[in-house]
């Protein structure tokens, strides 16, 4: 908000004149350019009238997407010295690099407010400059009074080669010690601390020791533990997360013995996923499906090799086959995706994982060729050596508990995909018929969790409907 | 203490002061800056010019003679013309040059054939440096993702990461080994010491005498006071070459060579480390744009803290229960500072001499610091400033520069002087590196120390750098990131110092310390032609990057060309 406005953009550098930058700062750049001394009016910002916008403060640019704060490493131009249009007037040292800034002004440097060897956020100013010779004085007087605000930070640890052996070393952990326990932080803990702008003494530490580890700040933070995270942190979670982020810093602590167990690779992509599938508007749809018939043919073809899995995946494939939309999925929020193959993706659990290996093409591939893929993608599932392929281009997917005597369950849908079957145990089921005669049935419940983007509740309807009749008369599946 | 250590290599860079970069007579071409190479007559350059024909001759009947059984001594009074105590690098490559030359030459070992480097140093390091460097890639996710690699998590074996270390350094060690039995070296077991004037003892009571007499008996790793090492959660490099374990979090006291080094291993099997620095800065010794960048890339975005301008003057290693405790005080003011509870430290100090029970005491020679002193030639100087004839000291027992080829040149150098050939080793030319990923190297001096003596002899500097972004081929493996510096001469061309940070910065570092042996200068160096796409280019463009107020020389070569 206030960022794009206030920024001046590279734009309105033809017209050099103070006022008429911030009536175009309204312009499409909302990063202000990098390499260039970003200006803005101290007084009042939007309102063209004011013609008090020849002092101008200069401030921290933004060097690099990643970059928070810059260091001061020199001032090139002393105060008071008059400065040309695309002259270098300060050397910033980013986390990146170190780089020239240049003012697109023509002026004079009038007070420095952030000296060298000193951080400033970006954004902070850093300097002011007059635009003539007379207002030098107004502006050092305006530096003066504001004393420098937020912007003076003495250089933190682990930011820069620090030329001032005094500031060698106040580590954080020092400088909060002699309460009752000495706050003890690892090296990555204070970097995701400063990173996340978590207060380190107010996390509380479950690592060894007591002391405050990377798992400890993240659930300050209220962050998902990574595993082994990159070397270069990606950069989204700098700039817009903190704000959101602060507010839960205080997140109740650790019951005293309670361990932390980071996410191996394939718990965290479980957990990116399930945060990603919030985004769907999801609904189910459940049905009651018959499955004597099935069983009954499960006896014949298992000494075959032929699993269950195999049969609940064709079965779906097939009635899939006939309900193209269930098997289609929304990429943009704005179109259907049909998908031209019916891939059945099963969730499989392998020791502390969830992975779903997929059947390509379930609907066209007998039942014998099926069972056989599945063992095959099983054994490689759990040998951890499925090609992403084999994981990850499901269409549909098959969740099934059954076998442990689940009667329902719901199940969330996957981002990428339209539609998820839970399919719970198949149980002897009193069922009275249309003349009012009971009789006992296997029944087996199916709930279906589906994009109500693109799939309404009578397609559901109508796809279990299909699917049912196939379970029920399952002759079809061995064609 | 530490302070002095971890500087020892700019200082005595420093204390060389301009030596004629190349002297007629000290024609490089027989300097061989390594020291494992595995045969000494692999080596025969395909065209020699025609001053030097005379001397490849010569020194072919010698080969053939020395082949058949080391010779036998040139002077009937002494057992050998050449014994050498102490089978490091220096030593072997001492060895190997005199065999060549024809000395009849016998190598005494109290440890294992090696040394440091082979067994406790180099060799192993960069076997777990290859396992840290891949580590590294593999989880870097977005790295493999620039390339569309997918790769699921990486994981390790420690014990298997420690085999491959240990596997390298014996085949190593036995490589060194079959080398020097193959051209007939004695290797002799036992511990060596100087009886006295041309006279050695080994093992238990046997004395052999020798014409001339080199000690290189290297060094060991250096413990300051009130460290107490207890080789499982306080340790030296020693003990972390046999990764016996991958503490979570491990401090790091020095921050040369060696702790960058173990940082860049320890950080990519998952620890996390906090270095200790005496000097106010991370990386002293390095030229200070290379470690500010270095910094960048090393240690800002790793899980990695430090603490600068401080010594440890205390680490108790973890017992009962407790952590590994380290006392810091403020390298200036002593006064206490911190106390850092850590789950293991690795002591990276630096390396003391290892020349106790020399007998150094028969030949009135007294050590400083425990360093034998020397003179320019390699020379031993006694108690009275007086060189001690037929006694060399080659290597870290002599301290000029603590690295493996290092040793091995000056040993060479003693062998060139022994057998009749003046020679001065330029130390300004011997490269260094270190093998983090990226990697660092130098050679020569350092922007300041350039800067410093151009004041003092009245001469101009200038600067080119190049960046590995502009490099295809460094573009093509992801790995822009580097720089590449040359601090010259614009009057003359001269070369004064390189710096490489960057993909196969090591390798890379010898088109520029050659072109400093020879005294080859930037304006002819700059024609010649590096195949492309190659990370050499990265040298080539920093020759041409710099201007140069002289011509380039006619060269005997390029008139040939020309013809």
């Amino acid at each position: 908000m206030a960022a794009s406005s206030s920024f001046l953009s590279t734009a309105s550098l033809s017209n050099p004149k103070s006022t008429i930058s911030f009536a175009s700062s309204v312009s499409p750049a909302p990063i202000p350019s990098l390499r260039r001394v970003v200006f803005r009016s101290p007084s009042s910002r939007r309102r063209v009238m004011t013609i008090r916008s020849k002092i101008r403060e200069i401030f921290m640019p933004a060097l690099s997407s990643t970059m928070t704060e810059g260091k001061i490493v020199s001032w090139i131009k002393t105060e008071g010295e008059k400065l040309a249009k695309g002259e270098s007037v300060v050397v910033v040292e980013s986390d990146k690099a170190d780089m020239d800034v240049e003012t697109f002004y023509d002026g004079y440097l009038a007070a420095i407010v952030v000296g060298e060897g000193e951080t400033a956020p970006v954004g902070a100013a850093i300097g002011l400059l007059a635009e003539t010779e007379a207002e030098i004085e107004e502006a050092k007087n305006k530096a003066a009074s504001k004393p420098s605000s937020s912007a003076v930070v003495p250089s933190p640890p682990p930011a820069t080669s620090s030329p001032a052996p005094a500031i060698a070393q106040p580590s954080p952990a020092a400088a909060a010690s002699d309460g009752p326990r000495k706050t003890v932080a690892t090296p990555h803990a204070k970097k995701l601390a400063k990173q996340h702008k978590v207060d380190i003494g107010s996390v509380a530490g479950t690592g060894p020791f007591g002391r405050i580890t990377a798992s400890d700040v993240e659930a300050a933070a209220g962050l998902a533990p990574t595993v082994t995270p990159p070397p270069p942190p990606p950069p989204p979670a700098a700039a817009p997360a903190p704000t959101a982020k602060a507010t839960t810093t205080s997140s109740p602590p650790l019951l005293p013995d309670a361990s932390i167990v980071p996410f191996t690779a394939m718990q965290s992509a479980v957990s990116k996923n399930m945060i990603e599938s919030l985004s769907v508007p999801t609904f189910r749809v459940g049905y009651p499906v018959n499955t004597d018939a099935l069983d009954a043919l499960y006896e014949k073809v298992k000494p075959k090799g032929v699993t269950m899995t195999a049969l609940l995946a064709k079965a779906a494939g097939m009635a899939l086959a006939q309900h193209p939309v269930v098997n289609a999925s929304c990429k943009d929020g704005k179109s259907f995706s049909y998908n031209s193959n019916i891939n059945v993706a099963v969730a499989v659990a392998i020791n502390g994982g969830l992975i779903t290996p997929v059947l390509q093409d379930a609907n066209k591939l007998d039942l014998y060729l099926l069972s056989q893929k599945w063992k095959e993608l099983v054994g490689k599932a759990r040998s951890k050596q499925l090609q992403p392929h084999e994981y990850n281009s499901g269409t549909f997917t098959l969740s099934n508990l059954g076998m442990f005597g689940v009667d329902r369950f719901d199940a969330i849908l996957p981002p990428g995909q339209g539609a998820i079957m839970a399919v719970g145990a198949s149980k002897p089921t009193v069922v009275a018929d249309k003349d009012g005669f009971f009789s006992v049935k296997n029944k087996m419940l199916v709930n279906v969790t589906a994009d109500h983007r693109i799939v309404y509740g009578a397609d559901l309807a109508a796809f279990l409907q299909t699917f049912a009749k196939i379970v029920e008369n399952p002759d079809s599946l061995t064609l | 203490m530490q302070s002095a250590f971890s500087l020892s290599f700019s200082q005595s860079s420093l204390t060389l002061p301009n030596r004629p970069l190349c002297s007629p007579n000290a024609a490089p071409r027989n300097l061989r800056f390594c020291g494992l190479r595995r045969e000494a007559f692999g080596f025969s350059p395909p065209k020699q010019l025609n001053s030097c024909r005379f001397q490849v001759k010569n020194r072919r009947i010698e080969v053939s003679a020395a082949a058949g059984g080391n010779g036998a001594p040139s002077n009937k009074s002494f057992d050998y013309d050449l014994v050498i105590i102490g089978a490091g690098v220096g030593g072997h490559g001492a060895a190997l040059h005199a065999v060549e030359k024809g000395l009849k030459t016998a190598i005494i070992e109290g440890d294992v054939v090696g040394g440091t480097c082979v067994n406790r140093g180099c060799v192993p390091s960069k076997a777990l440096l290859a396992v840290s460097g891949r580590m590294r890639e593999l989880q870097n996710e977005h790295h493999m993702k620039s390339f569309g690699l997918q790769v699921s998590a990486a994981g390790y074996d420690r014990q298997g990461v420690a085999d491959h270390a240990s596997n390298l350094a014996t085949k190593i060690r036995n490589n060194l080994t079959n080398s020097m039995k193959a051209l007939g070296v004695d290797i002799l077991t036992g511990f060596g010491s100087v009886l006295g004037p041309q006279k050695v003892k080994y093992g238990k009571d046997n004395v052999i005498t020798a014409k001339d007499i080199i000690i290189a008996t290297g060094s060991v790793p250096f413990v300051p006071k009130g460290i107490e090492v207890d080789g499982k959660t306080v340790i030296t490099s020693d003990h972390a070459l046999k990764l016996e374990s991958v503490p979570d979090w491990i401090a790091i006291v020095g921050s040369g060579y060696i702790g960058l080094e173990f940082s860049d291993v320890y950080t990519a099997l998952g620890s996390e480390v906090t270095f200790i620095e005496a000097l106010d800065q991370l990386m002293p010794g390095f030229d200070p744009e290379i470690s500010k960048l270095a910094q960048r890339v090393l240690i800002n975005p790793r899980k990695i803290d430090y603490h600068t301008g401080v010594f440890a003057s205390k680490i108790t290693p973890a017992k009962d229960g407790r952590p590994v405790m380290i006392e810091l005080i403020d390298a200036k003011t002593k006064e206490h500072k911190d106390t850092l509870e850590v789950d293991a430290a690795l002591i990276a100090t630096g390396r003391a001499p290892f020349t106790n029970g020399l007998g150094l005491e028969n030949i009135n020679v007294a050590t400083q610091r425990g360093f034998i002193p020397v003179d320019e030639r390699m020379r031993v100087i006694d108690g009275n400033g007086k060189l001690v004839p037929n006694l060399y000291c080659i290597g870290d027992a002599n301290g000029k520069l603590m690295l493996a080829h290092a040793a091995s040149a000056q040993g060479i150098s003693v062998v060139e002087q022994v057998t009749g050939r003046d020679h001065v080793l330029n130390h300004l030319s011997i490269p260094a590196a270190c093998f983090t990923h990226p990697e660092i190297s130098m050679v020569g001096l350092t922007e300041p120390q350039a800067r410093e003596k151009a004041e003092k002899e009245g001469f101009k500097v200038s600067i080119a750098k190049t960046s590995f972004k502009a490099n295809t081929k460094a573009l093509a493996e992801n790995e822009g990131e580097g720089l590449a510096k040359m601090i010259y001469r614009p009057d003359n061309g001269e070369i004064l110092g390189v710096h490489i940070f960057g993909l196969h910065a090591a390798d890379l570092i010898h088109e520029a310390s050659n072109a400093i042996a020879l005294g080859t200068r930037i304006q002819d160096i700059k024609l010649a032609v590096h195949a492309h796409p190659t990370l050499s280019e990265v040298v080539d463009e920093l020759f041409k990057a710099a201007k140069v107020e002289s011509p380039a020389s006619t060269t005997p070569q390029s008139v040939k060309a020309a013809v």
